[in-house]
């Protein structure tokens, strides 16, 4: 047997109701691994060792009555960017560095209620602005295929704690692909939902309407298994949607025999490294193989406009979501002060990094008196184009096959003063966000030994349909089943 | 020159809902410790997200509909950003470009002349936590803040500039505050903030069509503040036009102790409050069967009630208005006339208690500061007091010291006669002797009436009621009397 930090989900249940394996055992087995390779990774902001061992032992009580779901005493890793009773929820910034949440997350209550053993907390880009996790105020996370190598980002942490065998299964969060991107980069699988599919209460809102939790997994199989609990209507979100869940599971089947499969053609963009574009070709091949009609020459004209468009409507909603920080409350608070304008003034001086400020500044812009309409309200209408040429495009495609990233994990370093080189890693997953549809990243290949992502796109809670897609590939292809050396 | 005035107000109405606008914290914050209405939604804690109170949209709408306005299909709430620290999220969510009603209007009346004043808009918000300035023995000063008002829902009425002068402007605020209260949406009390009122001010040439700057005035915290602050700002915007000076746009305070309008803020600090559709809360359905629900839910209003008033009891308009303005007062009239006497006794009975409702009643409740639904005297209580007078029992005299005994102690007339020994003497044997003692007392008064001065007799009648300490029948006594003295030849 594999170490059973390597475990996936599913195999870790089998082990678990056949009793070969019980949670406190696999609970340890991933501390240890926390132990011995956090210091090159940095994937965690917090260990919670001691609530994971509690939630190991309640797990085994569980069990041993018969009372076992499928993720049911397997340890996780959670984004520090949802809020955790009692657990503090830093978003890997200053400004909430000693933030302590008096309540769960829906999906936080959820996998709890389904047995769920966290680990800890996932060190990111500070409140979700960032394609390496370089933004975190706190450190640096690296890659597990290549220390000297970002792990994408936002999520960093929770695509690199699943690489390296620190957490089984991870949540992250997406506004512009900060799910996929590093799943990508970490070759681990990851999804970011049909927007309304999972309630985002308790998640600390970067931008409202974009941002979306889901899962980051070593296998798609996974995949479905988490979103299996943690999607659905929330009361406490106005904008998830009611609508039932599917049983994601039965959707993973290894054929694709009548899907139609469109390869967009704006999505292998100018500067994309031909190494990534090989592979992610090769993938599609596969797909062809398995039976789906592919498409190879599909154009979405509409999508060179999404990445400036994004940049109005983030920063815009970011601009009134951070300006809680203010001290008074919660967090970080600047106590040389004049007085009270100085004091909040200094708090968010001191308290936020600067991309998070450099974000502020452009939602402010886009939305002060004279702007509005050149900038926010324009970029609204564009929006409505976008979403309107995917909603005509899936009406001849099932799915849409995409690179993920245009790269391979950059250097450390290498695009940290470069912001605009930064956005433009995030230039095939934004659309999606701003569309609102659904989005999955699976691990396609290597060039050069770094991983390279497949991104599968759908209409509107056509969940199903991309896990079909990806699993059917997963299958086939294997990429799955590697692990970094480290 | 000749200057016309031009007044707009705009009204924040807390709704009285159970819970808050966005979270299930209870609304009712009057005599809770401060920071106990609280939970992360209304404290803006990170990840926290708003779910509108249907409650709240039912008020508004219906408070929309009294005010006849169109109602849209859809509505959405807004982000309004400015920093301060008693708003939590550093945004408030309101409503900007799609309110959820526009284009209504309300009728006053002015000097005995009705006008329709245009509402612009009624939308829905929410109010703001509330802080407390302090210094402490040092010197130094600091804030603390209440966080139980945060999230409480509030609605926001515009009216069109359309009022000429403060006197209008006192008459819309009360018809409003009227219609509020006859709607049960809003307690109305103005001293705790839960009725509210800014208002624009500027003046132009007679005959102009163009706008002046104008001023907000804010801080006015009784229909007095209101109608004392923008006499004064009128005049003071006409003297300054006068004395050839310049008017800005700014924002003025009423300073209740210096009688005073003072400039809080100029037109270059004001705030960009950087409107955007919140994000969290997709487009509200306003469906026509909701609508058209609460519109048959709607209580009879002030107006109406007056007019009916009028017809029903033969009030005059001016009693009418009186006894409207108030629903708690129009509801205490009407059940003390339940069940109503047939023919011209209803009528009779319908003024007499107009009477004492807008008289007595009146004055013991400005006077003790009494709320109608706190005064201890009932409709049937008042009702039975004036069967009393009706049967003699009671003078009019007696009736208003037994209804004051009434209204302090919340007895029935009948116990408080029968405490006080205050019945009236309607027997002619009673009287005999107190007759016999004020006519030997008053000899000169006697024989003045005996030469033919009437007036003499009415001062005789008053020593006797006096002698009775208005026990007596007055009529009785004038009747006795006259016998008396002309038997006495």
């Amino acid at each position: 047997m594999a170490s059973e930090y390597d475990l996936t989900v599913h195999e870790a249940h089998d082990l678990l109701k056949s009793r070969k394996l019980s949670s406190l055992e696999l609970t340890k087995a991933v501390l240890e691994r926390i132990h011995r390779v956090e210091d090159k990774v940095h994937s965690f902001v917090t260990v919670t060792e001691d609530m994971a061992l509690t939630q190991a032992r309640q797990a085994d009580e569980n069990i041993k009555a018969g009372n076992l779901s499928p993720l049911t005493g397997i340890p996780a890793l959670i984004k520090d960017v949802m809020c955790t009773k009692g657990v503090k929820t830093t978003c890997s910034s200053k400004m909430l560095s000693n933030f302590i949440p008096p309540y769960d997350a829906t999906v936080v209550e959820r996998l709890k209620a389904a047995g769920m053993v966290m680990m800890g907390k996932g060190n990111m880009d500070e409140f979700a602005m960032g394609s390496s996790t370089e933004n975190s105020a706190f450190f640096v996370t690296h890659n597990p295929w290549d220390l000297d190598r970002v792990p994408g980002g936002s999520s960093g942490g929770s695509a690199a704690s699943v690489a390296a065998g620190e957490a089984i299964y991870a949540l992250g969060s997406d506004t512009g692909g900060s799910i996929r991107q590093p799943a990508g980069f970490c070759s681990v699988a990851g999804l970011k939902p049909t927007y309304g599919r999972v309630s985002r209460y308790g998640l600390v809102a970067f931008a409202s309407s974009l941002d979306q939790i889901g899962p980051l997994t070593k296998d798609v199989t996974d995949c479905a298994l988490v979103m299996n609990v943690i999607a659905g209507y929330d009361v406490c979100d106005s904008t998830s949607v009611d609508r039932q869940v599917p049983d994601y599971t039965k959707s993973l089947v290894p054929n694709l025999k009548g899907l139609r499969i469109g390869v967009p053609k704006e999505y292998f963009v100018q500067g994309m490294e031909s190494g990534v574009e090989q592979v992610v070709r090769r993938a599609i091949g596969k797909l062809e193989e398995l039976g789906a009609e592919v498409e190879w020459d599909v154009s979405l004209p509409h999508t060179r406009y999404a990445l400036a468009c994004y940049y109005i409507i983030a920063p815009s909603e970011a601009m009134a979501n951070l300006a809680r920080y203010d001290g008074v409350k919660y967090g970080f608070s600047a106590k040389e002060a004049e007085n009270m304008w100085d004091a909040m003034e200094k708090t968010r001086q001191y308290g936020f990094g600067p991309e998070v400020k450099r974000r502020i500044m452009l939602g402010t812009y886009a939305l002060s008196a004279g702007y509005y309409e050149a900038y926010y309200l324009k970029a609204q209408k564009v929006r409505t184009l976008i979403s309107r040429e995917f909603a005509e495009t899936f009406t001849r495609y099932d799915a849409l096959v995409t690179p993920t990233s245009p790269t391979v994990p950059f250097r450390i370093g290498e695009k940290a003063d470069k912001p605009l080189q930064m956005y433009l890693s995030d230039v095939c997953t934004l659309p999606a966000n701003i569309a609102g549809i659904p989005g999955i990243s699976v691990p396609a290949g290597f060039t050069d030994g770094l991983p390279v992502g497949m991104q599968i796109l759908g209409k509107p809670f056509s969940e199903e349909t991309l896990f079909r897609v990806a699993y059917a590939y997963e299958q086939a292809a294997g990429w799955q089943k590697r692990r970094p050396n480290l | 020159m000749e200057y016309e005035t031009i007044i707009g107000l705009e009204v924040h109405a807390q709704l009285l809902t159970k819970s808050k606008m966005f979270c299930g914290c209870s609304a009712d914050y009057a005599s809770a410790p401060p920071n106990t209405h609280v939970c992360p939604i209304c404290l803006g804690m990170p990840g926290v997200l708003p779910t509108i109170n249907k409650k709240a949209i039912e008020y508004a709408v219906m408070t929309a509909l009294a005010l006849n306005c169109t109602i849209p299909e859809h509505t959405r709430f807004d982000r309004k950003n400015y920093p301060y620290p008693d708003l939590m999220k550093g945004y408030q969510i309101s409503q900007y470009n799609n309110p959820l009603s526009r284009n209504g209007w309300l009728t006053i009346e002015v000097n005995g002349k009705s006008r329709r004043i245009g509402i612009t808009r009624v939308h829905q918000e929410e109010d703001v936590a509330k802080l407390f300035h302090r210094t402490d023995p040092s010197g130094e000063s600091y804030s603390l803040v209440d966080v139980n008002r945060s999230g409480v829902p509030l609605m926001e009425i515009v009216s069109e500039p359309d009022m000429r002068s403060p006197e209008e402007a006192r008459e819309y605020l009360m018809k409003l505050h009227s219609i509020l209260q006859y709607l049960g949406v809003c307690t109305g009390n103005m001293e705790e903030g839960s009725f509210r009122c800014d208002a624009n001010v500027s003046i132009r040439p007679a005959g102009s069509t163009e706008f002046m700057p104008k001023v907000e005035v804010k801080n006015m915290n009784s229909f007095k503040a209101v109608y004392r602050a923008l006499a004064y700002e009128v005049e003071r915007q006409r003297k300054v036009a006068e004395e050839g000076g310049k008017l800005v746009q700014e924002t003025r305070g009423w300073v209740e102790e210096k009688g005073a309008t003072v400039s809080q803020r100029s037109k270059e600090y004001a705030h960009d409050y950087r409107y955007f559709p919140e994000p969290d809360l997709p487009p509200l359905e306003l469906s026509r069967k909701f609508v058209d629900e609460i519109r048959s839910r709607l209580p009879e209003l002030p107006d109406a009630r007056r007019d009916r008033f009028i017809s029903q009891y033969s009030l005059s308009r001016y009693d009418a208005n009186l006894l409207t303005v108030s629903r708690a007062m129009a509801d205490y009239f009407e059940t003390c006339l339940k069940p109503l006497p047939q023919g011209a006794e209803a009528e009779k009975r319908a003024k007499t208690v107009a009477n004492w409702l807008l008289g007595e009643f009146s004055r013991l409740l400005n006077a003790t500061n009494i709320e109608i639904k706190d005064a201890k005297i009932t409709p049937q209580h008042l009702v039975e007091m004036l069967e009393l007078i009706d049967n003699g029992t009671l003078s009019t005299t007696m009736a208003k010291t037994v209804f004051e005994e009434m209204f302090r102690g919340g007895k029935s007339a009948s116990q408080v006669v029968k405490e006080k020994g205050l019945a009236q003497i309607s027997t002619a044997n009673e009287l005999e002797s107190v007759l016999g003692q004020v006519i030997a007392a008053n000899s000169q008064a006697v024989a003045d009436f005996k030469q033919g001065k009437e007036q003499a007799l009415k001062f005789l009648v008053g020593q006797v009621m006096k002698a009775t300490r208005g026990q007596a029948n007055p009529q009785m006594v004038n009747e006795l009397l006259r016998r008396r003295l002309a038997h006495s030849q």
